[in-house]
């Protein structure tokens, strides 16, 4: 070929690698993944499958910290641990194996119990990106909790155990920008079109058109010159209820040209425009979660430790009370619909180039605050306050519980568990079943059912603990010990496949909270693998 | 104490499948009511149960570790691909070095070393390289696959081993597939009894149809960077043909080939966006995929290849779907069969034609375009006056050559009537099918 190629970026050799999951999260999104460091308590099958699915998309580095070695038992449940390594450190052999998955990726191991650690390096935990622990007793857990918490790092549980799975995500504050919703409802602002917006749509005269121009016009315009025309006749106000959206479709409707023998001619722009009505025509407000947001204190008192997210939050909230007039800075983008091109190109300038104001005019309060507050002024770039500005509308902030909360009676949102106990089948009866579990390992050091002969005189014990517990929480008593057999049944068996289910998800909410993208899990999740179901519980 | 496992394991370590051993050898309250608890559960998945994984690629690495942890101990494996440097971020048993070799190939070595005592056997092959007596010889069948013409056809495979007696099913001939599917963040996993719940083709509406873009769309209005992507793939490639052969996405040059010429077109009318990475997205309609999602699926496969295998549980009944972009969804439902569906109704699908007047490429198109047929390329026979005929026939050259002139003739040219049967065969499936001509029109026929 005589034209030599253009070296494009995208040519690279871990773009050609990664494509399939850039499609997902972005550059950006990648390069925050490769800079994070993820900290595995414990190298269980679950543990293990839980890094494989970070270590395959290219975290920058993982740690394990185990003290066991590795047995027989389990090389049955965990494939990154051989029949050739009984009896060698399982951290070590974790981390050998997880790391022949990918190059890119850095990872190291401590030999050493989690508790030992917990004592003599206090702060170890320091700079990880997020920690994930699996096969942690609640003696353990508890001041891991606490320790992570007061950090602000992500602690995120998991457990396998027989059929049922477990996440618990606890984080003290978590904010997203890109929250990629399903379907982003279009911020057009028909009620109240901005200038360059109104004197573009103004120039055009809809009924001095030829058709195929008439069949051509985008539905944009369309809707907009209708709304005009029915706010002049309805004292200014937009079609509300059922009843006038379905009038002001048939004024659309009556729009539609017609051939010389008076049928209507086929115009799939005139037919988009009255199915968008529903969606389109509204008034432009502020959604209620993101005034939530814009109100929070963490908003409204900035200090000089205030994160981006808060600062470019306080630049909107002066935005939407000053030049905004009450509204978000515009998205700036709008759907495709059928049109000519140069009427649709047109549009779209228009519409970028309002989004690409307002957000000068964030970026400019934003360099104001950071001013104010004593912050360099490179901590947020204009990209970033773009990206903010376009996705204001689904911006998202979750203020998680402790998980050592959860586990004092005290502070325990016991309602929670009661009102959904009222359904005796309800998926937060294994929630209730593990933290009997818990409790069973707490007072004899083994898990029920865990020796064949036991298991009779464990259901027994298991019957106990959880009665002990259902009363610390005020909670009246389970109304049947199907649970009880079945969690007895397995004996603290560790299944792959629900290993490896569990794996999957708690691997994901650990990139969402590294790539700030996507909603996690709130906070607790339960998968019940023998009716294929799942559950998510607030505590 | 005795702990669990101490007799002698099928394998030298006696205590590696003890998990395994507490759900198959004590029974609970919510096992099958054919469930009995016994040491023979084990020994079925490890001494005779065999299985057969289509597809080695993101669900099927997954599928077969999984599987191999479960206890079984004879999978095969079927895949016609070689692995390339995207498959690495999420298809786990393969390294750089393995670019280019088949994916069964590499996968099943992995397998069989990492965990001793299962043995793996690779197909470098298409599916519809097998036929009824290879299929016939498995006790599940596991699909991971990214092609609903594959799907669709393994479907079709497993109702053709279906027989029955007096009109009554013989369960011994039942083969259960179990399907997952993945783009992105979301997934689904399925329980399929063929001849019992609903297949593939009962569902084929759960598929997204294919983006695509109308040509007047590409050549007038384009508003989109992959309007002017399109424009290239379909009408400027063919037209200038750079290198006088069809565009393979996978060759670098044509890639930019593409992405130049997409970019004069965008310039041309203002639009903006075009990007390499979007160019290969539309030229090879790339589905996005990552590891996580893809664990996921396919250990919802695997759990009810374990229960179906045992009956340690009731399984699936039948369809779960998966999405973790809000928080982590899932939703289990029944999936209902389809009354006259193509494949495992037993009943001849009758199509709708206008009337006699419709000419047979009609009758393909409606074949094509209908949801209920959505086939490819179907080729058809017919018994007219006592004789076989082809009347079109697209996969063989010489054959198409002389059946083409069939297209523009009407139904009624060709002899055909309503209520006429016709055979039809097509990709999506391994076997003829029947169908009935039902005309829209009643026939004139006492108008002489
Ligand atoms: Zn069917």
């Amino acid at each position: 070929m005589s034209s030599p190629a253009p070296k494009s970026p995208e040519q690279s050799e871990k773009s050609k690698k990664y494509d399939r999951q850039l499609r997902l999260w972005g550059d950006h999104g990648q390069s925050a993944l490769e800079s994070a460091q993820v900290c595995l308590i414990n190298a269980t099958g679950i543990g293990t499958e839980i890094l494989k699915s970070l270590v395959l998309p290219g975290i920058g580095a993982f740690t394990i910290v185990d003290g066991k070695k590795v047995t027989e038992e389990d090389t049955g449940c965990n494939f990154f641990l051989d029949a050739e390594s009984c009896g060698k450190s399982r951290a070590q052999v974790a981390t050998q194996l997880l790391l022949e998955l990918n190059p890119d990726v850095r990872g190291d191991y401590v030999d050493e119990n989690i508790d030992q650690l917990l004592e003599n390096s206090p702060d170890f935990f320091n700079n990880f990106t997020v920690v994930i622990g699996t096969s942690l007793i609640e003696r353990t857990l508890i001041p891991l909790s606490k320790k992570l918490w007061d950090l602000q790092i992500p602690f995120i549980v998991c457990r396998s155990y027989g059929f049922i799975g477990y996440i618990r995500v606890q984080v003290a504050e978590h904010t997203v920008i890109e929250t990629h919703p399903d379907n982003q409802i279009p911020d057009l602002r028909l009620d109240r079109p901005f200038p360059s917006l109104k004197k573009y749509v103004d120039s055009i005269d809809l009924e001095a058109m030829e058709y195929k121009d008439h069949a051509h016009v985008p539905y944009l315009i369309i809707l907009y010159k209708y709304l005009q025309q029915w706010k002049a006749e309805h004292n200014g106000q937009l079609p509300k209820n059922y009843k006038e959206k379905e009038d002001f479709k048939s004024t659309i409707r009556k729009g539609i040209y017609v051939d010389e023998h008076g049928n209507p001619e086929d115009e799939e722009n005139f037919e988009e425009a009255m199915k968008a009505v529903t969606s389109s025509i509204k008034s432009t407000l502020v959604p209620s979660h993101v005034r939530d947001i814009l109100d929070d204190d963490s908003c409204i008192n900035l200090t000089s430790k205030s994160k981006p997210f808060w600062i470019m939050a306080k630049a909107v909230r002066d935005f939407v009370e000053n030049e905004g007039e009450g509204c978000l800075p515009l998205c700036g983008s709008i759907p495709d619909m059928t049109a000519e091109t140069g009427k649709y190109i047109a549009l779209q300038q228009i519409y970028h180039n309002q989004a690409a104001k307002d957000s000068e005019v964030v970026f400019r309060c934003v360099q104001q605050l950071l001013h104010q507050l004593n912050q360099p002024p490179d901590t947020i770039t204009e990209k970033e306050v773009k990206l903010f500005c376009k996705y204001a509308s689904s911006l998202y902030l979750v203020r998680g519980t402790s998980i050592a909360d959860e586990y004092d009676p005290k502070t325990l949102n016991a309602q929670n568990i009661a009102g959904n106990l009222e359904n005796p089948e309800n998926t937060m009866v294994y929630y209730v079943m593990l933290r009997g579990v818990d409790r069973f390992y707490s007072e004899y050091n083994m898990y029920p059912g865990e020796f064949e002969d036991q298991v009779e005189p464990d259901i027994v014990k298991l019957k106990a603990c959880i009665s002990k517990l259902l009363s610390e929480w005020g909670c009246g008593p389970l109304a049947k010990d199907d649970y009880v057999h079945e969690i007895c049944r397995y004996g603290g068996a560790e299944l792959h496949s629900v290993s490896s289910f569990i794996g999957g998800c708690a691997a994901q909410e650990t990139i969402k909270f590294i790539t700030g993208q996507y909603k996690p899990v709130n906070n607790t999740f339960i998968y019940d693998a023998i009716t294929s179901n799942t559950a998510t519980f607030a505590f | 104490m005795d702990k669990m496992g101490s007799g002698e394991g099928p394998d030298n370590l006696q205590y590696r499948w003890c998990h395994l051993r507490k759900v198959l050898e004590r029974t609970g309250p919510f096992c099958h009511p054919d469930f009995e608890p016994s040491p023979d559960n084990l020994n079925f998945l490890m001494e005779s149960c065999k299985l057969l994984v289509i597809g080695a690629g993101g669900l099927g690495c997954e599928l077969m570790k999984d599987l191999a942890l479960m206890g079984f101990k004879d999978i095969h494996v079927i895949d016609m691909d070689t692995i390339e440097l995207s498959n690495l971020n999420r298809q786990f048993l393969f390294r750089r070095r393995d670019i280019g070799q088949s994916k069964a190939e590499v996968a099943a070595k992995f397998i069989s070393t990492r965990i001793p005592g299962c043995h793996v056997t690779p197909h470098f092959s298409k599916i519809q390289d097998f036929d009824e007596t290879f299929y016939r010889s498995f006790h599940i069948v596991i699909s991971g696959l990214d092609s609903i013409v594959a799907r669709r056809w393994i479907n079709g495979m497993l109702i053709s081993l279906l027989s029955y007696k007096d009109g009554v099913l013989d369960q011994s001939s039942l083969i259960p597939l179990i399907d997952g599917g993945t783009e992105g963040f979301k997934g689904n996993a399925r329980v399929i009894l063929p001849g019992i719940t609903a297949c593939i083709e009962c569902t084929l509406d759960l598929f997204p149809p294919q983006v695509t873009y109308p040509l007047c769309t590409i050549a007038n209005t384009p508003r989109l960077p992959e309007h002017c992507i399109e424009y290239v793939k379909v009408i400027q490639w063919s037209k200038e043909n750079p290198w006088d052969v069809p565009i393979d996405g996978d060759d670098p040059q044509h890639i930019n080939w593409i992405y130049e010429k997409a970019m004069e077109r965008a310039v041309q009318f203002g639009i903006q966006g075009i990007t390499y990475r979007l160019v290969q997205g539309v030229v090879k309609n790339i589905i996005p995929a990552v590891a996580s999602t893809n664990a996921v699926v396919a250990a919802a496969c695997a759990t009810e290849v374990f229960k179906l295998a045992t009956s340690c549980c009731v399984p699936l009944d039948n369809y779960m779907v998966f999405n973790d972009v809000d928080g982590i969804y899932t939703y289990t439902y029944q999936a209902e069969r389809k009354e006259d569906c193509l494949a495992c109704s037993q009943v001849p699908t009758t199509v709708d034609i206008p009337g006699p007047e419709a000419k047979l490429e009609d009758l393909i198109t409606v074949l094509c375009e209908s949801p209920k047929f959505l086939m490819k390329s179907p080729g058809l026979t017919a018994t007219i006056d006592g004789k076989n005929r082809t009347l079109y026939m697209p996969t063989v050259a010489s054959i198409e050559e002389k059946t083409r002139v069939n297209l523009k003739k009407s139904l009624n040219e060709l002899g055909l009537e309503d209520g006429s049967q016709l055979m039809v065969a097509d990709s999506t499936s391994p076997n003829t099918l029947i169908i009935i001509l039902k005309f829209a029109s009643p026939p004139d026929f006492e108008m002489e």
